[in-house]
């Protein structure tokens, strides 16, 4: 039953049923856990990867369903500094942080799809994203500062 | 104060001798006004009541290396508020170290080696800001004697500077690296020899210029949570549970899970029968090679549950049941001046009944623990708010010696008082003893989290003013009914206790002449805990509700009534206020702390001004503005709200006052208003648990809802009252949240002229009147 995936650059073979959640291959075959599990049915995005560059919900995405390579929140800058993890640290957005790395990986693929977002786009793009501490006011101006270059 | 908490707090609490640091019990004998020659003693708290107290020992929690860095030690836990960042970054600023090289070290759950680390109540810096300076200023002074002894000059020609001393007169410098080894030698100062910075030289304190310290890891996805901790072999497991509290397992058949993939073994956890504390629920764990696996292997558990008593638990019965109660006499817990003549000789009567239902922490992580029981030794990894009451539990569980028993306190993925409740750090042990020795990690999934919290009480309350010709409250009336938090711990009192009352109820300060308090009965049938703001939350969203509704009935200016009820400038006297059993004041000494109702209309007046109340607004806008104190803190919260003809609601711009007294790190202090901010909005517009058969209706985001970034404020304005040290620092994680919902629902009033009574808004109509 073995399954093949990319993940961050690296080839992988996991043997789990084709059925199962991304997510829990990522965190409990092949051990990155940035990526965390927040609901289980896409609710709250807290764990947002991108596939082929989309962000997607790795909690409802078989693992057998997945094609093209897989970027989680330790593979979207070598050193870290993405702009969108730059403007995190700039608006000291963080509370507890749990849910960032799929808020980050969720801005990270509209800025690359949106230029110069206006504030309604940004939310729209940010809501299916929950953040039980309420960071939503620097995260926004965070992703417009990423998405600016300001 | 005890004599024998005297005496146990003088002996085992305080590493620096004498007059003893922030032990309370010790410094409220010797209270010194702050500037002062003894400036280090400082004021008193209640910190020395809390189990194992403070500890002030620079080397418990301060490491030079000789290459310079210095490694704090950070014993409280971190789950948003940033204090695992602040407490260190005070002992940095006051021994004159330079952040940048700082590094910190998450204390495990050892209270007698670190003091206490119960991380809720808001008191991590209102406990602890004294003894980290003062550990902080012992090793400065440490490293100044060991520069002079070097140097062969008088300790006073020397100073501490940035990370190294400096001799004046002769230009020679000396790093901390260099005199680490010496300084290590050198006797700790007791505490009345230690000089504390003033306020000018702070480089950190009142600054907000020091960022959290895992900003980085956190960005980077390399932050640990509970979630996230590996252990060689490590199994992972889930658990069924009975879905209504104080139910069992009558049968179950496993078949079915065992062919799943990747499923080992299931095990059984008895229900105990006396539930207290944080006793497991009970049920059936599955073992699995991951999670996922776990989770359909328990999909596939035939169990037939028996419900027990609670199986009736309804939440609509149970409301009318509470508001039967509300609407009767009841226990009086507050009686000053004379209600009864009052009313009788009222020119007018107003009432208002308000309701809050039950709400879930649920925070982003759901709870979380691993651990590894063998060779009669038990090592747990989780995210804890109250570390070492779980070693406890745990050692008391498995009949082991404290010192067999290790807890390692991950980063929280949030908290908000539920991980203060250990159930599922038990749960692991339990799993891991009954597999040998296996490590494991137990994970609740979201709907395990939302369906097996300890919820936030329900609340009812009823109000009632009696009003002179004038229009003058001479009668205050409040009743209130809610199944107490202390059911989780003892048998059920079946009544609020005083400190649940003292969040908002008998601690009203208003100045009217004859207040009755009363707190009807209620039993619990689920298990009550705490959430941010504890009883804050019902009691001043009915009381800051009421008084608009009078100055509404008046046809007076809210803002303005409510500062008239506020009344002169004063510390009230609580020893007079007729309060029944003894005020609690947040487990803090009244005189460091008292009810001061000058700070109170401040913050009012403060974010009345910056939202510029009075001023005129587009069609279908409303001001709305409340003022609690909680947690010793002020906060006065003004919104703005827009209901547009649809009765769709959007909140251009949120003001927040806030006085807690000396501000330690305000950057961290805007952040939790913010956040504060939200959670009102998700329990004001979205929240609810409510009951249905004993069993918890919601199950995840999609039923108990909270809010997202579309239906946030994203205005959030935090005005912080200036004050210099000598102000007590007080309570921050919590004190944002109480005056959020009245504030919104008076706002609301003032857009639509409809009244909100009952919360969460959800469906309720909100098109202008």
């Amino acid at each position: 039953m073995a399954v093949t995936l990319t993940v961050n650059g690296k080839q992988h073979q996991v043997d789990v049923p084709p059925d199962t959640p991304l997510l829990w291959v990522i965190r409990d075959v092949i051990g990155l856990t940035g990526t965390k599990f927040g609901c289980g049915i896409a609710a709250c995005g807290a764990c947002t990867v991108h596939v082929g560059g989309q962000a997607v919900r790795s909690c409802i995405t078989s693992v057998g369903d997945v094609g093209d390579p897989v970027t989680t929140i330790e593979g979207l800058d070598p050193d870290g500094n993405h702009p969108v993890q730059r403007a995190w640290r700039d608006a000291n957005v963080p509370q507890c942080g749990f849910c960032q790395s799929g808020q980050i990986m969720q801005a990270a693929a509209f800025v690359a799809s949106t230029r110069n977002p206006d504030d309604r786009q940004i939310t729209e793009a940010m809501s299916g994203n929950i953040c039980r501490c309420g960071c939503y006011q620097r995260i926004h101006a965070a992703v417009k500062a990423a998405s600016t270059g300001a | 104060m005890s004599a024998h908490a005297l005496i146990q707090n003088v002996s085992r609490r305080n590493f620096l001798k004498g007059a003893g640091s922030a032990a309370g019990l010790v410094v409220a004998l010797q209270f010194m006004p702050a500037g002062k020659a003894l400036a280090a003693v400082g004021y008193a708290t209640g910190a020395g009541e809390m189990p194992h107290g403070t500890v002030n020992d620079p080397h418990v929690f301060i490491t030079i290396d000789p290459s310079g860095a210095v490694t704090i030690v950070t014993h409280r836990s971190e789950m948003g508020t940033g204090i695992r960042t602040s407490l260190p970054m005070v002992i940095a600023d006051e021994m004159e170290a330079d952040w940048s090289r700082v590094k910190l070290v998450q204390a495990p759950a050892d209270e007698p080696r670190y003091g206490n680390q119960d991380t809720d109540g808001s008191r991590s810096m209102r406990h602890f800001l004294q003894p980290m300076r003062q550990c902080g200023a012992a090793m400065r002074q440490m490293l100044e004697q060991a520069a002079a002894k070097q140097w062969n000059v008088p300790a006073g020609e020397v100073r501490a500077l940035n990370h190294e001393v400096v001799h004046q007169a002769s230009g020679r410098k000396l790093g901390y690296g260099d005199l680490a080894t010496a300084a290590r030698d050198i006797p700790v100062p007791p505490v009345e020899q230690l000089n504390l910075k003033k306020d000018a030289d702070f480089r950190y304190m009142g600054k907000g210029n020091v960022q959290i310290f895992d900003l980085h890891d956190i960005t980077t996805g390399k932050a640990q949570y509970g979630q996230d901790i590996a252990r060689p072999g490590m199994k992972f497991a889930v658990i069924a549970r009975p879905p209504v509290v104080g139910g069992r397992v009558k049968s179950f058949d496993p078949a079915e899970t065992l062919k799943v993939p990747g499923v080992e073994r299931i095990v059984e956890i008895p229900t105990q029968p006396d539930r207290t504390k944080y006793t497991p629920l009970g049920g059936i764990a599955v073992i699995a090679t991951n999670t996922h696996a776990a989770i359909k292997g328990r999909e596939a558990l035939k169990i037939e549950w028996e419900d027990g008593p609670n199986a009736s638990y309804d939440s609509k019965a149970y409301k009318a049941q509470m508001e039967e109660a509300g609407r009767n006499a009841a226990k009086i817990v507050r009686n000053e001046g004379d209600p009864e003549k009052a009313f009788a000789g009222a020119a007018r009567k107003l009432s208002a009944e308000y309701y809050v239902p039950h709400l879930a922490c649920a925070p982003m992580e759901p709870m979380v623990a691993t651990a590894v029981v063998a060779d009669g030794q038990c090592e747990v990894w989780a995210p804890l708010q109250y570390p070492y009451g779980a070693r406890e539990d745990i050692a008391k569980m498995l009949g082991l010696p404290i010192e067999k028993v290790t807890v390692h306190v991950t980063l929280l993925g949030g908290g908000f008082g539920r991980k203060s409740q250990s159930d599922y750090a038990q749960e692991a042990v339990i799993v891991s003893k009954a597999l040998g020795g296996t490590p494991v990690k137990v994970s609740w999934t979201r709907e395990d989290d939302i369906r097996h919290s300890f919820y936030h009480t329900v609340c009812f309350n009823r109000l009632e003013a009696a009003l002179d010709k004038d229009g003058k409250v001479t009668g205050w009336l409040h009743r209130t009914v809610a199944p107490s938090l202390m059911s989780t711990f003892m048998p059920d009192p079946k009544h609020e206790h005083s400190l649940e009352l003292a969040m908002g109820v008998v601690d009203m300060p208003f100045a009217i002449p004859n207040v009755r308090c009363e707190n009807g009965e209620a039993a619990a049938h689920t298990r009550i805990g705490w959430f941010r703001s504890v009883s804050n939350i019902p009691h001043a969203f009915a009381i800051q509700s009421f008084v608009a509704e009078i100055a509404h009935e008046l046809g007076r200016d809210p803002k303005d009534y409510l500062l008239e009820l506020i009344g002169p400038a004063r510390k009230i006297d609580i020893s007079k206020a007729g309060v029944v059993d003894a005020f609690w004041n947040y487990g803090d000494p009244y005189e460091t702390y008292p009810i001061d109702t000058g700070r109170l209309s401040n913050v009012l007046n403060v974010a009345a001004e910056k939202i510029e109340w009075g001023r005129k607004l587009p069609k279908g806008h409303g001001l709305g503005i409340a003022v609690h104190r909680s947690f010793l803190t002020y906060v006065a919260t003004a919104i703005e709200v827009a209901v547009d003809d649809q009765g769709n609601l959007t909140i251009p711009r949120v003001d927040t006052a806030i006085d807690c007294g000396f501000a330690v790190n305000p950057e961290r202090i805007r952040s939790q208003m913010e956040g504060a901010a939200v959670m009102g909005m998700s329990s004001t517009m979205f929240s609810e648990i409510t009951f249905e058969k004993g069993r918890a209706v919601q199950g995840n985001y999609d039923t108990f809802e909270v809010a997202h970034m579309d239906t946030s404020p994203l205005n959030v304005r935090t005005h912080i009252v200036p004050h210099g040290y000598d102000v007590p620092a007080s309570g921050v994680g919590e004190p944002g949240v109480p005056p959020f919902a009245p504030a919104l629902c008076n706002a609301i009033f003032a857009a639509t002229g409809k009244r909100i009574r009952t919360l969460p808004i959800g469906r309720q109509d909100l098109r202008p009147a």
